[in-house]
Formats: C-alpha cells, sequence, structure tokens
C-alpha cells in the first residue's frame, strides 16, 4: 500500500506566486524518503497539504488509501508532523503539550499518559515534563514537537527539518531514534537541508525545485547518476597557477589547495600518478561537498537553466 | 538540567514504541483495518472535545491573576461608585433600590466581556505562536474545535459571573425571581460572545486588531445597553435607537430572570440571543473549514 500518494498537485498563492506545478509523487508504505530541494523550491508548501494546513489549488492527496478530500478525518488520523517552525504552546508544561495532543487524535488520558512517558523518556525529556515549554534549549523543543508528533502512533511521520539548529551530537542521537521508529514500520518522509542527514536515513528521495519534483528514485541509484565528484587536494608545496592535468578540471582555490572534478569514469590513481610527475605532493585530500550535496547542486542548478533557456 | 547530550538511545525505547505501533494500528483510528467507522470518529471527537474544553479551563485558572481578579476589582468599583455612593442620590429605578437595579447589569458586563476576551486571546495566541496547527491537523472537526473554544468562553464567563455576584452581595440583596431564565440566559449570552471573539480572532492579525472591537464596540454597546438606566428614561428617538443595541435584550432578559423587571418583551430577547448564536456559531464554522485566517 502506499502510504501517500500525490496527484498532479498544483498551490498558487493569492498574491500570484505558483509554489507547486503539478507535483505527481508516491511514498510506499513503511519507507525513510527524502524530499529535498532549495529553501522556496516548494517542500513546506507540499507538507503543508498533506497536513491540511495549506489549501491546495488543484490535484490530490492519498494517505493510506484515504482520499484527503473525502475522508479528510481518517487521513489525518494517520499523520503525525513535526513542523520546521517551532508550534509549541510555550507556557504549557511538557507533559501538558503531549497529552492534549494524543487527547485531540481521540487517545484516551489514562493511554495519553502511557504514551507521554514512553516518548518523553524515549527523547529524555520526562525529568522537564513539569517544565514549561519557552525554558527548554532548542534542541529539546525540536525533541518535544517529535514526541508530540508520536503521540497519536502515526502511520506516517512527516518530519520538516527536525533537526534544524540542533548540534551535530543531538543530532545524529536523533537520527538512532528516527531510525529506530522508521524500523518500527511507521513511514518516514524527511526534509532537511543537511543532505549528508538524508543521506545517512533515507532509501528513496524526490528533489523538488521551482514547483516540480525534478528526481525521483531510490537514493542509491540517485547517487549512482552523480557523473562527477569534486575533491579539494592540500598540497605540501606553494602553488601560483592551477596546474594542467590532462582530463581533469582543476581550479586553484588558494596557495596550498586544489580542486578537482573527477568523472565516474576517471580513477584517483592517475590524478595522483599526473600531480607526481609534476613534482606536487598531495597531503590530504576531501570531498568538497558529500555527494548527494553535489548532486543536489547539479539538479537544481540544471533544471534553473533549463526553465531561464529560451 | 539532568538531560544528556547525544544520549538518545534508539535501542531501549524500540520494543516499546513497536508493541504501541501494534496497539494503535487497531484502536483508535481503524487505519489498517479501513476508514474509521462514524463511532469511531464520534469518539475522536469527544475525546479531542474534553481535551479542548480541559485545556482552555486550565488556562483560564493557570493564569487568575490576568483572568478573574481584574474584572472581579473593576466590578467592585462600579458597585462602590455607581452603586453605593452615586446609587444613593439616584434613589429607586423601575421600583428598586439603584443599586439592586444595576447589579444583574453588572453581572451581565462582566460576563460579555470576559467570555469574548477569554476567546479571543486563546484562540489569537495559538494562532500567532502556531500551536493551533496542532488542532488544525488533527482530525478532530471544525465544529468540536469551535465548540470546544466555546466552552472554555462560557466557564470563564460563568467563572467571573460567580464572582461578580458574590461581589454584589456585599452591597445588595438579590434574590433571583426565574432561575431557569437566569440561568439559560447568561449561558446563551456567554456562547454568543464566546463565539463573537472567536470570529474576532479568526480575523485578527496584530493585537490591535483584538483590542479595537471590545474596546470601540463591546464596551460603547454594554454601556448603553441598559446596564445603568431604564431606556424608559430616554426620549423616543433614543428608544428606537437603543431598540438596535443587542446588549439591551440580553441585559434585559438577564434582569428580568434576576429582579423580574425588563423593558422589552422576554420571548423577542431570547429569539435574538438563540439567533445571534446561530448565525456566529454558523460564521465560525464556515470560516474555519474555508481557512480564512488560519491557513494559507
Amino acid at each position: 500500500m502506499d502510504a501517500l500518494r500525490l496527484e498532479h498537485l498544483r498551490k498558487t498563492y493569492p498574491n500570484g506566486v505558483q509554489a507547486l506545478r503539478g507535483i505527481d509523487l508516491v511514498v510506499e508504505e513503511g519507507d525513510f524518503f527524502a524530499l529535498l530541494g532549495p529553501n522556496g523550491a516548494g517542500k513546506t508548501t507540499t507538507i503543508g497539504i498533506i497536513t491540511s494546513l495549506v489549501n491546495k489549488t488543484a490535484g490530490r492527496v492519498v494517505v493510506f488509501d484515504r482520499d484527503m478530500d473525502r475522508q479528510r478525518e481518517a487521513a489525518k488520523a494517520c499523520i503525525g508532523v513535526v513542523p520546521q517552525e517551532v508550534n509549541l504552546a510555550m507556557f504549557e508544561k511538557l507533559i501538558d503539550i503531549v497529552i492534549h495532543q494524543a487527547g485531540y487524535y481521540g487517545v484516551r488520558p489514562r493511554l495519553a499518559r502511557q504514551r507521554a512517558e514512553r516518548y518523553l523518556k524515549a527523547l529524555h525529556l520526562w525529568d522537564r515534563r513539569h517544565d514549561i515549554a519557552r525554558n527548554l534549549s532548542g534542541g529539546m523543543k525540536r525533541r518535544l514537537m517529535i514526541a508530540r508528533a508520536l503521540m497519536h502512533e502515526p502511520r506516517l511521520l512527516i518530519l520538516d527539518e527536525p533537526t534544524a539548529g540542533v548540534d551535530i551530537e543531538i543530532r545524529r542521537s536523533m537520527w538512532e531514534f528516527m531510525r529506530a521508529i522508521n524500523d518500527a514500520g511507521v513511514t518516514i518522509i524527511l526534509t532537511t537541508h543537511y543532505l549528508e542527514e538524508a543521506e545517512s536515513l533515507c532509501r528513496n528521495v524526490a528533489i523538488i525545485d521551482h514547483g516540480t519534483i525534478v528526481e525521483h528514485d531510490r537514493m542509491s541509484r540517485v547517487l549512482r547518476k552523480l557523473q562527477y565528484e569534486t575533491f579539494i587536494l592540500s598540497l605540501e608545496q606553494t602553488v601560483e597557477a592551477a596546474p594542467v592535468l590532462d582530463g581533469y578540471p582543476v581550479r586553484l582555490r588558494n596557495e596550498h589547495e586544489i580542486e578537482v572534478e573527477v568523472s565516474r569514469e576517471q580513477n584517483v590513481n592517475r590524478l595522483f600518478a599526473l600531480l607526481s610527475e609534476q613534482g606536487m605532493i598531495v597531503h590530504s585530500i576531501r570531498n568538497k561537498a558529500n555527494r548527494l550535496e553535489e548532486l543536489f547542486l547539479r539538479l537544481t542548478e540544471r533544471a534553473g537553466a533549463s526553465e531561464t533557456r529560451p | 538540567m539532568t538531560v544528556g547530550r547525544g544520549e538518545l538511545d534508539s535501542d531501549a525505547p524500540q520494543s516499546e514504541i513497536e508493541a504501541a505501533q501494534q496497539s494503535a494500528r487497531t484502536d483508535e483510528f481503524g487505519c489498517v483495518t479501513g476508514p474509521a467507522p462514524m463511532q469511531s470518529l464520534l469518539a475522536v471527537n469527544l475525546v479531542g472535545l474534553r481535551t479542548i474544553m480541559r485545556r482552555e479551563i486550565r488556562r483560564v485558572t493557570r493564569i487568575w491573576v490576568q483572568t478573574i481578579v481584574p474584572p472581579a476589582i473593576t466590578m467592585t468599583l462600579y458597585f462602590v461608585i455607581f452603586g453605593s455612593l452615586i446609587g444613593r442620590r439616584i434613589g429607586e429605578m423601575d421600583g428598586l433600590p439603584y443599586i439592586t437595579y444595576i447589579a444583574p447589569g453588572l453581572i451581565m458586563m462582566a460576563v460579555i466581556t470576559n467570555s469574548f476576551s477569554n476567546v479571543v486571546s486563546s484562540f489569537f495566541s495559538a494562532k500567532l505562536q502556531l500551536y493551533l496547527e496542532e488542532l488544525l491537523v488533527s482530525p478532530l472537526s471544525t465544529a468540536t474545535i469551535v465548540v470546544g473554544y466555546m466552552i472554555g468562553g462560557i466557564f470563564r464567563g460563568l467563572a467571573v459571573g460567580v464572582l461578580v455576584t458574590v461581589v454584589a452581595l456585599l452591597f445588595t440583596r438579590i434574590s433571583v425571581e426565574h432561575p431557569l431564565i437566569t440561568l439559560s440566559v447568561v449561558v446563551l449570552v456567554a456562547a454568543v460572545f464566546s463565539l463573537a471573539g472567536l470570529l474576532n480572532a479568526i480575523f485578527a492579525k496584530t493585537f490591535d486588531d483584538i483590542s479595537i472591537v471590545p474596546t470601540f464596540v463591546l464596551t460603547p454597546l454594554t454601556y448603553l445597553g441598559g446596564v445603568f438606566f431604564s431606556i424608559s428614561l430616554l426620549a423616543p428617538p433614543w428608544q428606537a435607537a437603543a431598540m438596535a443595541n443587542p446588549i439591551l435584550y440580553m441585559v434585559n432578559a438577564f434582569r428580568y430572570g434576576v429582579l423580574g423587571v425588563s423593558d422589552i418583551p422576554i420571548g423577542v430577547a431570547y429569539a435574538l440571543i438563540l439567533g445571534l448564536l446561530v448565525a456566529l456559531f454558523l460564521a465560525n464554522m464556515w470560516l474555519l473549514t474555508k481557512g480564512r485566517g488560519i491557513r494559507s
């Protein structure tokens, strides 16, 4: 069964901005799905329509075979959402926030209290349950929003940049938690600006740009489409100009660093050999961006270029 | 702070999460077994309604210094100044001591302003701080949300009304002539102004927007709504103008319930209050369903 199906989804805001230009998207049940795109691409609008916070202009949203127009309540009951912006009742206690949320989904108080304990403990917020939300740190607020979204135990969990502003340590532990939720059978849709997060967690990916899906495939296949990787090489000696390396486009970053584009057909050993022939010793090598980031930039640049083409 | 950094451990909670996921799939929502049956959706809405009510009532009691105390102090001053000090010089009105005559009007004034301001501030805060989204993404029906906020407004209106009645009893003796009319009118009026507050909050974009209606509409209409005087004192053209003020009907209906005197027929007052109640309820339903002011 499809967890989510979007058909010809369009959104034009009253000011004339076309946020979505006919999106078709399928997310399979149990998937960990990444929805990526640059700022203003239409990710949050798409999520807003799925969660019914934004009115669509046209198209269809189906959640676990429930049409959002005809079986709205049943469809909404299956969705949990962690929005991009913190939307907590700042003067309410943590325990009240999560128990209220459960109540909005018909979870009775006794069961809600059990779940509150389970999820607040799992997200290490139980000791702070009698504090008001305003007194939490940014990372804790994000974790509280995740706990709140899980209170009705949704089958589809939508995480809109859940780790934004969270330091790397907490972020990685949140990844583990999200993996556990997904392993338990919950379909997850993740939007994020941390592309290594999507690469690490997600099996499938859609890349949205200017309101259209420019890529929709398995993460591994999408990454295989990456024709080039850019490496940054630190050299032991000082260089004044970019060396000419046969078959490898090179750019000088600074007097100790060069940037080299390596295609899938080429190998890095030959690159080292060419550098060695010119008497250059490589001190260290690193990726300019992670692979998904590189692909993402290429895809969105390509889409932008084709759009501006006459 | 007792929460450690980087210590979210997926291993421990996973079995519990799985167990909970399994139980959730077959109980409240019927997510796996097909569309939730009507009974199930009704149950969800009943629990949801109770949750909104509880949340709203707890909000009123949590910030009682802001919600309950100020109107009690204001009304005490009204009783002291208009009732006790000036009232002695005025003498009787409609055959009753002035302080007794104005008591129902002052109680109703407190109920009107507090039921209105409770919903307008609560809903607008939820909208402004975005936590209204908790409700909007939930499967609760629009009617449940409207009724939940309305009950919160009624609660505060009645709570303040009771307190003002206690204050009134310190200054004058009141014996309720028609208890059922008194109770029904006060509850219905609190409901009407709770819904009016919700309507205001739906349209409001700034804090100014939620203070304009109480300042420039509600307060003048209440003062001119027969709280302090009988319209029989007005010249005929002004009497006709006063009859266009819906608050006049509410104050008089309540005064009839408490004291047994009224400037207007009680049936007309009930019809007007019920008409307003239905109209405001439908308006709120329509606006929230369309997403006016809350969805882009």
